[in-house]
C-alpha cells in the first residue's frame, strides 16, 4: 500500500465532484474588495460565508494599527515566546483580553485551533477525564488524540446526557474537564450553558467554553455566551479566536485559576510555534477596542441574521434550530448540495459547502455566516437566489410536503 | 437534522436504561446486532464475528453515537480510547460486560 493510498476513497470522491464541474475547495478570490465582496472567476461576488461577523477586516483603525506595527516592529517575530521572548504588544493584548473578561490570566496562541489543541490536551492527562459534546469542533477532537486522559462524549447540547456521564464518573478520582462551545460553527445553535455549568459544578468538574463564534455576537459587552447567560464568573476557562469577529488570526484562553501561567511551560502548541506577528497583535487590539466601543455592530449583525434566517425559513428551507451568526441550509444529499453551491457561485454568491467530516452526522450544508457589514439588499439577494434554486432543484416543494405529512 | 449521505447516520432511539439486574452475553450481543442492523451491506446477518467498521457500511462517527447509547442503556462509561481498540461485535459485547461488571 502506497503512502497516499489510505486517502484513495477521499480522492475518488473529490475527483467525482470536480468532474461534475464544481470544485468547492479550488475557489480562488482573485481580489478581495471588502468584507462582503471579492472578484471570483473575474466576477464581482458576494461573500456569505466568511465568519467576518463584525466586518472588521477592512476597518480603517485595524488596518492602520497593523501597518504601523509592521513599520515599527517588522513583519514577524520569527520565533516562540519561550525561546525568543514576548513583545510588549503580546503582553498588552493578554492583559486587555483578561480585562475584557474580568479574569486574572490570559494566554494568546498563534491560531484558535492551537488554543484548543494545546490547552485541552495539556490541562488533562493520565487518570483524568475529558468529557466533550458529540458535535465538538475538530480542534477539540484532535486535542483528545493528544492527551492520555479518558475521553467520554455526551449527546449534543444535552445536559441530561452530560449529567449521566458525570454521575457515572463520580467515584473516579481524576480531574474532569467538560468542553462545550458557545455557538456551534456548523448549525449556529447555542449551548444550554447555564444547565451545563450547573451540572458540571454539581459533580465537581471543570468547564471550558469555546467562544470562537460567539465573541462579539453574544452578551451585552460581546463577551460571548458566558456573558449572555450570566455564568462568566462560574466557568473555569474561556477560549476564543481572533479569526472571526476580530478579523485576523490567532487564539486565546482566559482563566481565573491561579497556576494558569504554568501552561506556558507545558503547552506544546504554544511553545513550539512562532508567536503572532506585530501586525496581527496590533489589529486584534484595535478590533477588541471596537467590539467594546461599538455595540451597534452586534445589533446590525443580529438584524442581518433575522433577514437571512427568517427569509429562508419562510421559503421552506430546513435550517439550524435557532437564529445565529451562522445560518446553515440543510440539504438532502451531497450531490444536490454541490450543484446548488455551484449555481450560487454562477449567480455571484460564494457560500460555504460543508459535509462529511465537518458537520453533525455528515449532513450536507450550505453554510452561510453573517456580517454586520452585509447590507439588507445583499441578504435579500441571497434569499431570492436560494429560493429560486431551491425551487429549481425541487427542494422547497419536497420539504413543504414533508412538513405537512 | 440527520439525513442520508455517503454513510448512514446512527439514529438515536432514546431507549430506556436497562434496569435488569443481570444481562447475559447473548442479550448484549443481540442488542448490538439490532443497533447495527441498518448498516448491513448485504443479506448476511450480523454475528459476533462481524468486524464493525470493515464488514458494515458504518463510519466512526456512527460507531461513537451507538456507543453513546450503549453507555446509557447499560449505565456504564465506554471511553473513546477503548472504542478505538474494538473491532468485532463480540469484542464490543465483552467490553460492555466487563465494564458493567466493574461498576
Amino acid at each position: 500500500m502506497g503512502l497516499f493510498d489510505r486517502h484513495a476513497q477521499l480522492l475518488d470522491f473529490y475527483r467525482g465532484v470536480q468532474a461534475s464541474g464544481a470544485d468547492p475547495i479550488g475557489v480562488t478570490m482573485e481580489r478581495v474588495l471588502s468584507p462582503t465582496e471579492a472578484i471570483i472567476n473575474g466576477k464581482r461576488t458576494l461573500l456569505i460565508g466568511t465568519n467576518n461577523y463584525f466586518g472588521l477586516t477592512f476597518d480603517p483603525a485595524c488596518i492602520e494599527a497593523a501597518v504601523e506595527a509592521t513599520k515599527a516592529e517588522g513583519t514577524g517575530t520569527t520565533g516562540s515566546r519561550i525561546l525568543n521572548g514576548s513583545y510588549t504588544d503580546h503582553k498588552d493584548l493578554e492583559r486587555e483580553l483578561a480585562d475584557f473578561y474580568g479574569m486574572k490570566h490570559c494566554m494568546v496562541f498563534t491560531t484558535g485551533y492551537q488554543a484548543n489543541l494545546g490547552l485541552i490536551s495539556t490541562l488533562v492527562g493520565e487518570g483524568d477525564y475529558l468529557i466533550i459534546d458529540a458535535d465538538s469542533h475538530a480542534s477539540i477532537y484532535d486535542a483528545c488524540k493528544q492527551t492520555q486522559a479518558t475521553i467520554i462524549r455526551f449527546k449534543h447540547n444535552d445536559p441530561a446526557s452530560l449529567e449521566a456521564r458525570l454521575r457515572r464518573l463520580d467515584k473516579e478520582k481524576g480531574n474532569k474537564l467538560v468542553v462545550v462551545e458557545g455557538i456551534y460553527s456548523m448549525l449556529g445553535d447555542t449551548a444550554p450553558l447555564k444547565e451545563f455549568v450547573q451540572v458540571t459544578k454539581r459533580h465537581g468538574a471543570y468547564i471550558m467554553v469555546d467562544e470562537a463564534h460567539s465573541l462579539g455576537a453574544l452578551g451585552e459587552h460581546g463577551r460571548g455566551l458566558v456573558e449572555e447567560v450570566g455564568v462568566l464568573d462560574q466557568v473555569d476557562f474561556v477560549v476564543g479566536t481572533f479569526s472571526k469577529t476580530l478579523g485576523a488570526i490567532g487564539g486565546f484562553a482566559v482563566s481565573n485559576h491561579d497556576g494558569f501561567d504554568v501552561l506556558r511551560l507545558a503547552t506544546r502548541a504554544y511553545m513550539f510555534t512562532a508567536s503572532l506577528p506585530p501586525s496581527i497583535v496590533a489589529s486584534v487590539r484595535a478590533a477588541l477596542r471596537i467590539v467594546r466601543a461599538r455595540p451597534e455592530l452586534k445589533t446590525r449583525l443580529w438584524a442581518n441574521v433575522a433577514t437571512l434566517y427568517d427569509g429562508l425559513a419562510e421559503a421552506g428551507f430546513t435550517l439550524g434550530p435557532q437564529h445565529g451568526p451562522v445560518v446553515a441550509v440543510q440539504l438532502p444529499d451531497m450531490q444536490t448540495a454541490i450543484e446548488i453551491w455551484r449555481a450560487m457561485l454562477d449567480e455571484g454568491i460564494y457560500v460555504n459547502i460543508a459535509g462529511l467530516q465537518a458537520t453533525p452526522g455528515g449532513v450536507p450544508l450550505l453554510r452561510c455566516s453573517l456580517s454586520a457589514a452585509h447590507s439588507k439588499a445583499q441578504l435579500e439577494q441571497v434569499v431570492d437566489t436560494l429560493v429560486k434554486l431551491g425551487k429549481r432543484f425541487g427542494l422547497l416543494k419536497l420539504q413543504k410536503r414533508a412538513a405537512v405529512g | 437534522m440527520r439525513a442520508s449521505h455517503k454513510f448512514k447516520v446512527y439514529e438515536f432511539a432514546d431507549d430506556a436504561m436497562s434496569d435488569a439486574p443481570t444481562v447475559t452475553r447473548d442479550d448484549v450481543r443481540a442488542d448490538i446486532c439490532r443497533r447495527l442492523d441498518p448498516f448491513r451491506t448485504d443479506a448476511r446477518p450480523i454475528t459476533g464475528a462481524t468486524v464493525i467498521t470493515k464488514d458494515l457500511n458504518i463510519d466512526s462517527l456512527a460507531v461513537m453515537d451507538m456507543v453513546m447509547e450503549l453507555e446509557d442503556t447499560y449505565d456504564i462509561s465506554i471511553p473513546l480510547n477503548v472504542v478505538a481498540e474494538i473491532h468485532t461485535v463480540d469484542e464490543l459485547t465483552d467490553t460492555v460486560l466487563k465494564i458493567r461488571g466493574e461498576r
